[in-house]
């Protein structure tokens, strides 16, 4: 018996300590460390943006007075107003367009400052970065007044060259375009530090060895810069469509998605039925609509980065 | 199953009794009553304004020992509006909150009925206009009490040099200070005479046609005075009337003397035309005439506050009350109710309308003729007709009489601007009409 009893003891004592190291192992390793370091992150995100997006599922499955579970009937009565997609017709267009033309300016700006002699590149990086940086409602407030119908500074300069007065605000054409204008003008430092990040990876032996070979400048961008940048190209024109679908500031401060809601975008539709007119399940139902867009827009995007990084 | 129920006499009977006891007896803590209260109310934006509003809440607070908390909640980028869906939604927040126009109706199933306070009120007060009661009532419940700051009429603030000169209008003669109003001529007909002269000598009436309320309003006002409605109050579409093409008809012919950009104004921009010095006319409260004063005295000197032309079915003004609300998820609804008696009381009223040199309106038949109106300036008299004491005409709200959950709607997507400047910019009246009763349809959601 005492044999059995040692025996077991020893059992006892050797299991617990086989749990106590495969636990200091677990917590040992670097993926649990990470685990655990992220995990305020990932609580902050359950948080602030899984709950709420549940939760506007839930609210667009209500009724306009939230008693009762109506399914998927407030997606197909959006699908049959005309405003609906208008408002989506102008979020791509607005989305699309903002991002090309950031992504350009972006690109042509951050190769002037990768061409500035070290030292004094970090001040222009600095001012470059100023539109980024501010909060877009303040700026966009300061664009306001320049736009201004009865104070337009810059109606006011054009027609000391005999031009205008533009109604920067009150016509589609105009209107589009100066939501577009501030949108650029606030983004594109995002894609020119990105693009300028990207530019300082690329070995200089590379275009040496081109230049040797008698490559001209358009060879050397479309054969070395270009294919070296294609993956922080993809990730920030998803980044910067994400966000640029989803903007609301610019347009809300600009045009409350006047004239004849010609500028308005999922975002500030969705506050304009959800918020200003009481139907926060409608409203709830114009916000989720852009989820699938972007996921689709995400997966492929994200697909060819992924194959790119796995051919690498 | 026995059921015992309430007679009409009880009720009466009860309700009478209640409110003598609101109105006589001042608030006891009892055993429900935390001892807290908190409240929301909206940012004046004219300084010192709050203070009064402080004042008047400690003043209350001390007599009857309630500990209370105030926070005043910005109206830009409608931030009222997102803390009552906000707190309507988590059943938790302020005690008494403070709503634009149309919230007691959006949130009505959240509001704690006010009869008890509202009805010694009107026997104190004087009776209140259809429009408040078109949007503070439901069902013969009241859902909030009609509050003094932030209420509103949009009227003409016309100049008085400008509107002499081109259209050959005195505006002081037309709205004496300290007498009726002789303004039988001033009709929708003049009035567009007079924008045409105005445009044509470059001081374009300042009229908005965006889809703030400031347009809206406008919009609302003159559709009113053509008996034009785009649901009526039993609820149906009735877009497609004769109405409803003059009405278009008629602002189709002014939109062609406003300004150009008048389709992107927001809220803003008529007081900046005007305190520019660039036109004749704007439709607003004084508040552009307020601002004037500090920043262009040489224009708020010529600026005189007056009625609304009539149309065919009568002079209709743009009218927005503010109202304060109580949820009835609140912890301390007998205190809330207490402090509305004591905030709709005429000296408390008196003195709302002191400090916001004259803005501020009380909803009440009663509450008038303060001083203040009569006594503001320069010029003196310029505030007298604000709060029309001559009952010269029908304060409205766009989009009224259709059901209130309905008009809310009409009013917020600015459906009659929209069509109107649809029309405006070329197509068909039938194309206009046909969209306007599309938005009609979609709007009748419940």
């Amino acid at each position: 018996m005492a044999d059995v009893v040692v025996e077991q003891g020893r059992v006892v004592r050797a299991t617990g300590g086989r749990k106590g190291s495969s636990l200091r192992n677990a917590l040992g390793r670097k993926s649990t460390v990470a685990f655990f370091l992220t995990l305020p992150l990932i609580l902050l995100i359950a948080l602030l943006v899984l709950y709420p997006a549940f939760y506007s599922v839930y609210l667009a499955t209500l009724n306009k007075a939230m008693t009762k579970f109506v399914g998927l009937s407030n997606f197909t009565f959006l699908f049959k107003r005309e405003t609906f997609w208008m408002v989506v017709r102008q979020s791509c267009i607005f989305a699309i367009t903002a991002v090309i033309f950031k992504a350009l300016i972006g690109f042509i700006v951050a190769h002037f400052v990768h061409n500035i002699p070290a030292k004094g590149q970090r001040k222009w990086r600095g001012m470059l970065l100023v539109p980024w940086v501010i909060p877009p409602a303040m700026s966009t407030l300061a664009w306001l007044w320049l736009f201004d119908p009865s104070y337009s500074a810059f109606n006011y300069t054009l027609s000391f060259f005999g031009v205008g007065p533009i109604p920067w605000l009150g016509d589609t054409f105009w209107a589009r375009f100066s939501v577009i204008l501030v949108n650029v003008w606030y983004g594109a430092p995002f894609f020119m530090i990105m693009y300028l990040a990207a530019l300082k990876s690329v070995p200089d032996q590379l275009y040496e060895a081109a230049a040797i070979d008698g490559a001209n400048w358009w060879q050397k961008i479309w054969h070395i810069t270009l294919p070296m940048m294609r993956n922080i190209i993809a990730i920030t024109t998803l980044f910067s469509l994400i966000v640029t679908f989803a903007n609301f500031d610019i347009v809300r401060i600009l045009t409350s998605g006047g004239p004849l809601d010609t500028t308005h975008l999922f975002a500030t539709w969705a506050f304009q039925v959800g918020i200003q007119s009481s139907d926060i399940p409608l409203g709830a139902c114009v916000s989720l609509f852009m989820v699938p867009i972007l996921a689709v827009a995400a997966i492929f995007i994200l697909r060819d980065v992924t194959k790119r990084g796995n051919e690498a | 199953m026995s059921r015992k129920t309430l007679t009409r006499r009880q009720f009466v009977a009860a309700t009478a009794m209640s409110s003598a006891a609101l109105i006589t007896a001042p608030y006891v803590r009892g055993a429900y009553a935390a001892g807290k209260l908190s409240i929301g109310f909206w940012d004046h934006w004219v300084p010192g304004a709050n203070k009064a509003s402080t004042d008047l809440v400690n003043e209350w607070a001390a007599k009857e020992k309630v500990e209370v908390s105030i926070d005043y909640i910005t109206s830009n980028n409608k931030k009222i509006e997102l803390t009552a869906a906000a707190e309507a939604q988590a059943k938790s927040g302020h005690d008494i909150l403070q709503m634009p126009s149309w919230w007691p109706q959006a949130y009505s199933e959240n509001l704690e009925p006010l009869n008890d306070v509202m009805e010694p009120l009107l026997k104190q007060n004087g009776d209140v206009n259809g429009t408040v009661k078109y949007l503070g009532q439901s069902g013969g419940k009241w859902l909030a009490v009609p509050a003094t700051p932030g209420s509103q009429i949009k009227g003409p603030c016309s100049r008085i040099d400008l509107m002499k000169k081109h259209a050959g209008i005195d505006v002081q003669e037309m709205y004496p200070a300290g007498s009726p109003p002789k303004a039988d001529n001033w009709t929708m007909e003049t009035f567009l005479k007079a924008a045409e002269a105005c445009h044509k000598a470059g001081a374009a009436f300042g009229i908005g046609l965006g889809e703030t309320t400031d347009s809206v309003d406008t919009a609302g006002a003159i559709f009113q005075s053509f008996g034009a409605e785009l649901v009526n109050a039993k609820g149906d579409i009735t877009v497609k009337t004769d109405q409803v093409r003059q009405a278009m008809e008629f602002y189709k012919k002014l939109i062609a003397f406003l300004p150009p950009d008048a389709p992107s104004w927001d809220d803003a921009s008529n007081n900046k035309w005007l305190i520019s010095g660039r036109g004749a006319m704007i439709l607003n409260p004084p508040s552009a005439w307020a601002v004037a004063k500090r920043d262009a005295p040489q224009v708020a000197e010529q600026c005189w506050t007056h009625g609304f032309p009539s149309g065919p079915k009568g002079r209709f003004a743009p009218y927005l009350p503010y109202f304060w609300g109580v949820w009835s998820f609140g912890k301390n609804k007998e205190a809330a109710k207490s402090l509305l008696v004591h905030l709709s009381a005429p000296t408390s009223i008196e003195k709302f309308v002191a400090v916001s040199g004259g803005y501020d309106l009380p909803a009440y038949a009663n509450m008038t003729s303060f001083k203040t109106w009569a006594e503001e300036g320069p010029p003196k008299g310029t505030l007298y007709h604000y709060p029309d004491p001559h009952k010269h005409q029908t304060l409205s709200i766009a989009a009224s009489p259709a059901p209130p959950k309905v008009a809310q709607q009409i009013y917020f997507q600015a459906t009659l601007t929209k069509m109107a400047l649809r029309f405006a910019r070329g197509e068909t009246m039938d194309q206009a009409l046909a969209w306007a009763e599309g938005e009609c349809e979609g709007f009748m959601r419940s």
